[in-house]
């Protein structure tokens, strides 16, 4: 059986499992109609120009995981960021894994969607936020209509989250390949702050394929610092879809850090619904072998006065295949937009391929928008200099491509994060920098 | 120390080096001057080990040994510094890293273990002052927008760290006020040693007003034509470089 077949009707075994009065249901049942119609996006369409799904869709998976409830703290550590205090929502096989977790209802949420979806007490909030910036698209109605579990997080007004909270997926290949679908909802009203990190990670080389859906609605003058970490095994997939609604005064910053995985789609959304927003998107790719990681980003500027800065970073080696397809829209009542765009890659293998397509649509006629996008190799003239001084070859290319990946690692506020990622880096290319950066 | 003979290099099928002898003793400085274009500047980058350059003819023996066939990291290992004519800009890496970087690797090339800390934070002190190089310089990234002349300080500096055999100053004048040359050439006469040597590569005989050369060698179209004294350099800077050309053509 096809797995689009598949996914139709273990829907109809998911209904069953399901609260049929709930006022979701209806979302549910309109999502899977669409993606009955829909099927999964293919190559002809635009924006899958460059990333087939085929060869993840041919797998037989599992769409109900098996509880696993062998998974212990000491196997998750090191994908979790230990070393400093955080809460945790954590998930196994895409099931709330309660002793791994921390969580917290105290002077905000910090919990699971499961809960919000069904409880009663959150049942105005998620008729005020659920699947309200998610646009009707074949992957995201898939997951809609799936919709269950994943982190629920609401930070009421004026409050800053007093360390930042991670939400983990793991997946441990007690089934021969499966999929998971994580949703969640982030709520971070008016003066509120909060800092989060999500990781997708498999224990074992069974193949897995998640299909991420992230709703986040930045209040008046929020501020969000939002961190993807997506290192995963060559027999992983992730399709990732962030949708991001600012109000007036809020600062979003997303960095995604992209080193591994067997395809990785990121389809990340932000949408200014008032003035004065500033939106950050950075990204750090780093792959090999035969690994594809595609960066999909809309910016749509909505309001005057607002501003966006892009900066993705791309090294590639061997056959592994890069594309980044950024999108700028400025409304026509959007004037004095400072939109700033870019986009560098650097090529090792002659093998390896980035296709890379800046796309700029402006409707008002008193704005600020820049691109620009770099294909390269390392500078030779720099690979000479930095052997004069007796580094060999490799380390001094692990400092080229530290430098080059530096700039985007400049904006990184956590800094056990920046530590963990610079080093990743220099594990990456094989050498050890010798110095803390 | 050094000892070239008869060296031929060619770059994308061009021959530049056309037969360069050159034979350099510890304790001593040679400066060679010439003409744009001569063939100064490949010379500096043959020596250092620039794989752009194809060495076709000739041999390079450092401290007895034959050395062309050993990468620039390698020769770096053994004692040979090239201080560039455009160092490169290294943008997140700092000055002080860097050089901790290139310490420690040169001594794990050569069997040691890294420097301890505080003994690297004093020779880093202690460098820095004879250099005259404010502190928060060593904190910003290396040559990232650096002035001519702090690039060319830097470029010292990290020959003070490294303390190389043979030190070779590429255009180390070039872009430098007289002031910053001073102070560049202050450097580099207080890091000279019996057993070190500099080869100084200069289209100015104003550099050498202030590393004053032992020898000066004359580089015209890949061959060394002439060599004698440091009255030779006040020489060139009179009366050119085209008496040579006809001296050689009789």
């Amino acid at each position: 059986m096809k797995l689009k077949e598949k996914l139709l009707s273990s829907y109809l075994a998911f209904e069953e499992n399901i609260d049929l009065e709930n006022d979701i249901h209806n979302i549910r049942d309109e999502a899977i109609k669409f993606f009955e119609h829909s099927g999964f996006p293919d190559k002809k369409q635009e924006a899958w120009k460059y990333t087939s799904l085929n060869a993840i869709l041919k797998e037989d998976y599992s769409i109900f995981p098996k509880k696993e409830e062998t998974i212990e703290y000491r196997d998750i550590k090191k994908y979790c960021i230990h070393d400093i205090d955080t809460y945790q929502i954590v998930f196994v096989d895409g099931i709330y894994a309660s002793h791994l977790s921390q969580t917290t209802h105290d002077k905000f949420d910090a919990c699971l969607m499961s809960s919000a979806l069904n409880k009663a007490k959150y049942k105005s909030i998620i008729k005020k936020y659920f699947n309200k910036v998610a646009p009707q698209e074949s992957l995201t109605a898939l997951n809609t209509a799936f919709s269950y579990e994943g982190a629920y997080i609401k930070i009421p007004k004026g409050v800053s989250a007093e360390k930042p909270i991670q939400i983990l997926n793991f997946s441990t290949g007690n089934e021969h390949a499966l999929m998971i679908q994580p949703r969640n909802l982030i709520i971070v009203e008016d003066n509120a702050q909060v800092q989060i990190i999500e990781r997708h990670q498999s224990l074992t080389d069974n193949a897995v394929l998640t299909n991420s859906v992230t709703e986040i609605f930045a209040g008046k003058n929020a501020n969000i610092d939002y961190y993807k970490i997506q290192n995963d095994k060559v027999t992983s997939s992730l399709i990732d879809n962030t949708y991001i609604s600012q109000d007036r005064d809020s600062e979003v910053s997303m960095h995604t850090f992209s080193f591994g995985g067997k395809l990785t789609r990121n389809n990340l959304n932000f949408y200014q619904n008032g003035s004065n927003i500033n939106s950050i998107l950075k990204g750090v790719t780093i792959i090999e072998g035969k690994q594809h990681v595609d960066h999909n980003t809309l910016v749509h500027h909505r309001k005057p006065h607002c501003e966006s800065h892009q900066d993705y970073k791309g090294i590639f080696a061997e056959k592994s295949t890069g594309v980044f397809n950024g999108k700028v829209l400025v409304d026509k009542i959007a004037q004095k937009t400072d939109a700033y765009q870019s986009n560098n890659n650097i090529l090792i293998d002659d093998q390896a391929t980035i296709n890379s397509k800046p796309q700029l649509e402006i409707f008002a006629d008193d704005v600020k928008c820049s691109h620009g996008c770099t294909i390269g190799q390392l500078d030779e003239e720099a690979l000479f200099y930095m052997k004069t001084r007796g580094i060999p070859h490799k380390e001094a290319r692990a400092l080229l491509m530290y430098a080059f990946a530096n700039n985007v690692l400049n904006s990184v506020k956590i800094p056990e994060i920046k530590k963990r990622i610079t080093k990743q880096i220099a594990l990456k290319i094989g050498v050890q920098l010798g110095f803390d950066l | 120390m050094l000892k070239i003979h008869n060296l031929h290099a060619e770059v994308e099928g061009e021959k530049i080096l056309k037969g360069v002898n050159l034979e350099i003793n510890p304790g001593e400085v040679h400066a060679i001057m010439g003409p744009n274009g001569s063939g100064k500047s490949t010379l500096a980058s043959v020596v250092a080990g620039n794989e752009e350059y194809e060495v076709t003819e000739g041999e390079i023996l450092f401290d007895k040994s034959n050395i062309a066939e050993l990468s620039a990291d390698e020769r770096a290992h053994k004692g040979i510094f090239l201080s560039f004519q455009y160092p490169v800009e290294i943008p997140g890496v700092s000055v002080t890293n860097f050089i901790k970087t290139a310490i420690n690797q040169i001594r794990k090339a050569q069997g040691l273990k890294d420097m301890p800390a505080n003994e690297m934070l004093k020779k880093i002190r202690e460098k820095s002052a004879m250099l005259g190089m404010d502190r928060k310089f060593l904190s910003r990234s290396l040559n990232e927008s650096f002035s001519g002349g702090e690039k060319k300080r830097n470029e010292i500096f990290q020959m003070a760290m490294l303390e190389p055999k043979l030190a070779i100053l590429d255009e180390t004048d070039s872009g430098l006020d007289i002031d910053a040359l001073k102070v560049v050439a202050d450097g580099v006469n207080k890091l000279r040693t019996k057993d070190n040597a500099t080869l100084v590569i200069t289209h100015y005989q104003r550099l050498l007003d202030y590393i004053v050369p032992d020898v000066v060698h004359v580089l015209v179209d890949g061959k060394i034509i002439k060599s004698g004294d440091k009255n030779l350099a006040k020489e060139l800077e009179e009366r050119g470089y085209d008496w040579l050309k006809e001296e050689q053509l009789v």
